[in-house]
């Protein structure tokens, strides 16, 4: 399963590549994966990301970061 | 027989403003000038430009008529409907004369009389007299006209030359064609030119010997027939009549309802003898359809009353075992019990549902109801998933709403229409007529599909600019478009800035007119000339109104969100947001994807598209409802299966879905419902998922039950019982049940109830009720206090999220790529004649046009490989294989193979990979890269009789998609 979600959060990464900065990218990966996964899923990724990460791309992994700060809520 | 006929005023409406806000079809506009005229010393006013006979007809006063009616342009041959008029020489046919002001009309004489009655006699003398055995004896004009000329003798006799013994043909499966009945009054030609659009009709040869051919075969079903019912319709004697009329009789009843195919909606008149349906025709007051209809709609219902059908619930232990037959009692319990134990030993998120597009708004939202309170988590999915959960996403982001923007009416006002990945004249066939109507009548055609669609070229259509685009690469074309467009300084600048956020438009701008978004830059990668793409940026971006209409074409690919918003750049790019034929309007594959989406049925949406976290929301609900609503998004399908394979998830309620058929990666389905500990499956038909159900409930055909349906463009229908449910239930029923029995409080008496819940719970349903919808025919949301009647194009004077957003649109190339061992790409798609995976449509006469998918290669591609057309080919992708007859053709480019996917033992959907949108988890089902071989053995056709496979039922999918 879990690397079912890494696919799924480098895709998402992929998405916001053409985003200016990657401040902004980061925020948006963050932003979509707390509107649309399951807390669980996000814990796996989350746990995958602190445990080993190596397949994730760098926007997914400095977005997981923002995810682990206290929630806000766009 | 039916009490009440409708209306028929002659000939068309003439002479109103054009225009659609604020009308809903019941209350037209103004019209242009009024006209004032006499008809028999009556005065009527008539706006200008309206036939005598209309105006007669408006006043009261029936003209006879034979070749007139108002579904049709006035053609004026049967010189039945002559007038005096006073000042006028002669005697002017009434349907082709216009009314002038001061008119006096005089509608009956004696020397009128002797003239119809001339022409009825001459009618008579060759029409067979055997109106007491004949199947439109009480429903046939030309009978009426005998009666109101007063025809009392055929002076000529019956022994001259005739057409009486003219053989009758039968060929089509649903109605016949008799010339002895037919006297050429050309309506069915006419219908089938103006109307479908097909012209596969013509009048040969001149005075006596003329004839009614259905194209050079002479025979209904060989020739370019669609078999959309408009001839039938149309014909005023039993010249063309459907087959069930001749073994049933006339009907006795008549129930408006919504057809449960396409995502047109086509509103239709059930007529029924008792509780069996003689025929469903089209409904000419319904504005999704406006009296037309296509092959499945008016004549593939035959399944609702397959033998097929379960009609009892089953339950077994483990699903090795056989199904045993209980009473909804003990099935209602045991799913219950089930569902409750399962929660208390694995945990609240341990269960969930899936929905169903086929199925009405209220079930829908019931069953979602039923996860987010019952069950108290929000696992809840839709099978909208697999097909236009891109559009939700794309155009929310955009524009600020989950739907599409414009009314199908709006294409009469489109000077330009951009296709996008959809195939009108075969997946939504009445609106493809109806876009027909418009491109025969002057509007620019640009269409974008890897296939050369029928649209390209047909008659009387052709398209001024194809753009082959390899599949796959939809975004990187768009954006080339979007590209050229600003590099020529043809975007509407007054638009952008007074609508859109311009923020985000700067830094789209920036983006897009970076060099690798060129179209030389995307020609290589899209297979389109540079060239071609900047021919159709100047041709969208020069004519106004321009309309978009995109399938799933646009939608199902790793892509998918990306491509609905890449649209929606261009119409804002372009200012075609908000305006009458303007819009990005996508045509939903089933009948009910839009309302499936509306209410509620994805995981981290409530009804009316609002996010799981917004509190404010959240608690209308909880107070509604009082339990408490989980603030997290749940599950999607493809997620519930991932945690069933290991462990997290194990109960599901499938509602009118098939996962296994209709959802990519087969054996990842299996596996994961394999490790469930419950399964219910609810449908009407046993399928490939329930081979893996521990449970199934039998569900009610569309004919069976109350409630509605929304369709692509956002009009609510209602759907009405026109026969008892054969299992005793209706579906919403079945599920309040299962709430009850877990221990929720339910009460609802009738799908109307569950409607006034939507209502008060969604400010865009707030205006919507069962009485409202009965009395208007229809609504679009949003219908609310500020619309009172419905919205028929959205974002008129500002976007629903405030300022249009310019999305930053990136082509990212799919995973799917061609190499030595997959050098072919297939992209998949529907033909007229079949829905889905077929599960309706090959239960009924509809196979005898179709019998098995077919691969279709270009010669380049089917000479390479020995390939003839005809030939039984292997198709291979990286996931599996298939068999399938191929045809040589060029409507596909070299490199792209195209096949479509009705015939489940052809497996087509078996080839496709797991790879999904980005954003949306919508399945990449357009995009495989595979091998295509000849393979050397002789086609059996006697394994398939009438498309089914021979294995029975339990081999029996259901689609979706």
């Amino acid at each position: 399963m879990i690397e079912d979600l890494v696919q799924m959060a480098n895709q998402i990464g992929d998405f916001f590549r053409s985003y200016p900065s990657q401040a902004e990218a980061a925020a948006g990966i963050a932003d979509h994966l707390r509107r649309f996964w399951s807390p669980s899923m996000r814990e796996k990724l989350i746990d995958y990301a602190q445990r080993d990460g190596r397949d994730l791309s760098e926007p997914v992994r400095a977005a997981l970061a923002l995810l682990q700060a206290p929630a806000e809520r766009s | 027989m039916l009490m009440e006929k409708s209306k028929d005023l002659g000939t068309p409406r003439r002479g109103w403003e054009r225009g659609l806000e604020g009308r809903n079809g019941r209350h037209p506009e103004k019209p242009v000038r009024e006209v004032t005229v006499s008809i028999d010393g009556k005065e009527v006013s008539v706006p200008e430009g309206t036939s005598v006979m209309r105006a007669a007809a408006l006043a009261g006063v029936g003209v006879p008529k034979l070749c007139a009616t108002d579904t049709l342009e006035p053609f004026g041959s049967c010189r039945l409907c002559l007038v005096e008029i006073e000042g006028k020489r002669g005697f002017p046919a009434s349907c082709t004369t216009i009314v002038e002001p001061g008119m006096k009309v005089k509608t009956f004489s004696e020397r009128l009389a002797g003239l119809r009655r001339g022409v009825m006699e001459l009618y008579i003398s060759d029409h067979p007299l055997d109106c007491l055995t004949c199947p439109a004896d009480g429903d046939c004009e030309l009978q009426d006209m005998a009666g109101d000329v007063g025809l009392r003798e055929v002076r000529y006799g019956y022994a001259g030359k005739n057409h009486l013994e003219a053989e009758k043909d039968t060929s089509n499966p649903y109605f016949t064609f008799d010339p002895a009945k037919c006297i050429v009054c050309s309506r069915c030609v006419r219908a089938c030119d103006e109307i479908q659009g097909t012209f596969a009709l013509t009048v040969e040869g001149r005075g006596f010997d003329s004839l009614i051919q259905p194209g050079p075969t002479g025979e209904f079903l060989s020739s370019e027939c669609v078999s959309c019912g408009a001839c039938v319709l149309a014909c005023p004697t039993s010249a063309l009549m459907e087959k069930a009329v001749i073994d049933l009789g006339l009907p006795s009843e008549s129930t408006d309802t919504t057809c449960a195919y396409c995502g047109v909606g086509c509103s239709f008149h059930a007529e029924t003898k008792g509780t069996t349906v003689v025929r469903m025709t089209p409904n000419k007051e319904s504005l999704s359809n406006h009296g037309h209809s296509c092959v499945k709609g008016r004549f593939a219902w035959s399944y609702a009353s397959s033998r097929d059908r379960v009609t009892k619930p089953m339950v077994r232990r483990s699903i090795e075992e056989p199904w045993q037959e209980v009473s909804w009692q003990e099935a209602i319990q045991h799913v219950a019990s089930e569902f409750l134990r399962i929660r208390d030993q694995y945990g609240r998120y341990s269960i969930g549902a899936v929905s169903s597009s086929r199925c009405t708004n209220e079930e829908d939202y019931i069953v979602q109801k039923l996860v987010r309170a019952v069950f108290r988590n929000n696992n809840i999915d839709t099978c909208a998933r697999v097909c236009h959960s891109p559009t939700g996403y794309g155009l929310k982001k955009a524009f600020g709403e989950s739907a599409g923007t414009n009314p199908f009416d709006s294409v009469d006002q489109a000077n330009l229409i951009f296709v996008v990945g959809a195939n009108p004249t075969d997946g939504h066939p009445v609106f493809g007529s109806r876009m027909k109507q418009r491109l025969r009548a002057g509007a620019k055609l640009i269409v974008a599909d890897p296939r050369r669609i029928d649209l390209v070229r047909t008659p009387h259509i052709e398209a001024q600019i194809h753009l082959p685009l390899r599949p796959g690469t939809n975004v990187a074309l768009l954006n080339a478009i979007a590209h050229a467009i600003l590099e020529e300084k043809l975007e509407d600048r007054a638009y952008i800035e007074s609508r859109c956020d311009l923020a985000a438009f700067e830094q789209w701008c920036e983006f897009i007119r970076r060099p690798e978004n060129s179209p030389e830059a995307m020609a290589p990668v899209t297979g389109v000339p540079a060239e071609t793409i900047r021919r159709a940026a100047r041709l969208y971006a020069t004519i106004k109104p321009a309309a978009i209409y995109y399938g799933l074409g646009v939608t199902e690919h790793s892509q998918g969100s990306t491509g609905v918003m890449c649209l929606a750049n261009l119409a804002m790019l372009t200012g075609n947001v908000g305006i009458e034929g303007g819009g990005v309007n996508p045509l939903r594959g089933q009948n009910n994807v839009q309302g499936a989406c509306d209410v509620g049925s994805f995981p981290h949406e409530l009804s009316g598209y609002r996010h799981v976290s917004d509190e404010k929301t959240r608690r209308n609900f909880e107070q509604a409802w009082n339990v408490e609503i989980d603030p997290e998004p749940g599950f999607r399908i493809t997620n519930m299966l991932s945690a069933a394979t290991i462990g997290e998830f194990k109960g599901l309620y499938m509602h009118g879905e098939d996962l296994v058929q209709s959802d990519p990666d087969a054996s990842h389905v299996i596996e994961g419902l394999r490790n469930m500990e419950l399964v219910v499956l609810h449908d009407i038909f046993l399928n490939e998922s329930s081979r893996y159900a521990h449970v199934f409930l039998p569900g009610c055909s569309f004919l069976e039950k109350d409630g509605t349906f929304t369709n692509a463009e956002r009009r609510i229908q209602l759907v009405r019982q026109v026969m008892p449910p054969l299992c005793g239930k209706q579906e919403w029923e079945v599920i309040q049940e299962i709430a009850q029995a877990m221990g929720y409080p339910m009460h609802y008496h009738h799908a109307s109830e569950i409607m006034d819940e939507i209502a008060r719970l969604t400010p865009t349903f707030s205006g919507v009720s069962f009485e409202k919808l009965a009395r208007l025919g229809s609504v679009q949301w949003p219908c609310n206090e500020r619309a009172p009647e419905g919205t028929p194009v959205m974002h008129r004077e500002q976007f629903v999220r405030g300022k249009g957003f310019f999305a930053l649109t990136g082509y990212v190339p799919t995973k799917e790529k061609v190499s030595e061992r997959f050098p072919l790409l297939l992209t998949t798609g529907r033909i007229l004649f079949h829905y889905n995976v077929g599960t309706q449509t090959r239960r009924t006469p509809n196979s005898t046009w179709s019998k098995e998918d077919l691969l279709e290669i270009h010669p380049s591609d089917a000479e390479e490989r020995g390939i003839r057309d005809g030939d039984k080919t292997e198709l291979r992708s990286r996931k599996g294989s298939a068999i399938m007859r191929c045809v040589v053709t060029e409507r596909v480019a070299p490199g792209t193979v195209y096949a479509t996917f009705h015939f489940p033992e052809n497996r087509t959907n078996v080839l496709t990979t797991e790879n999904s949108d980005w954003a949306t988890n919508c399945p990449e089902y357009k995009v495989t890269a595979v091998q295509v071989s000849r393979v050397f053995e002789p086609v059996r056709h006697e394994e398939r009789v009438n498309g089914k496979t021979a294995k029975g039922r339990g081999a029996v999918p259901v689609a979706g998609e």
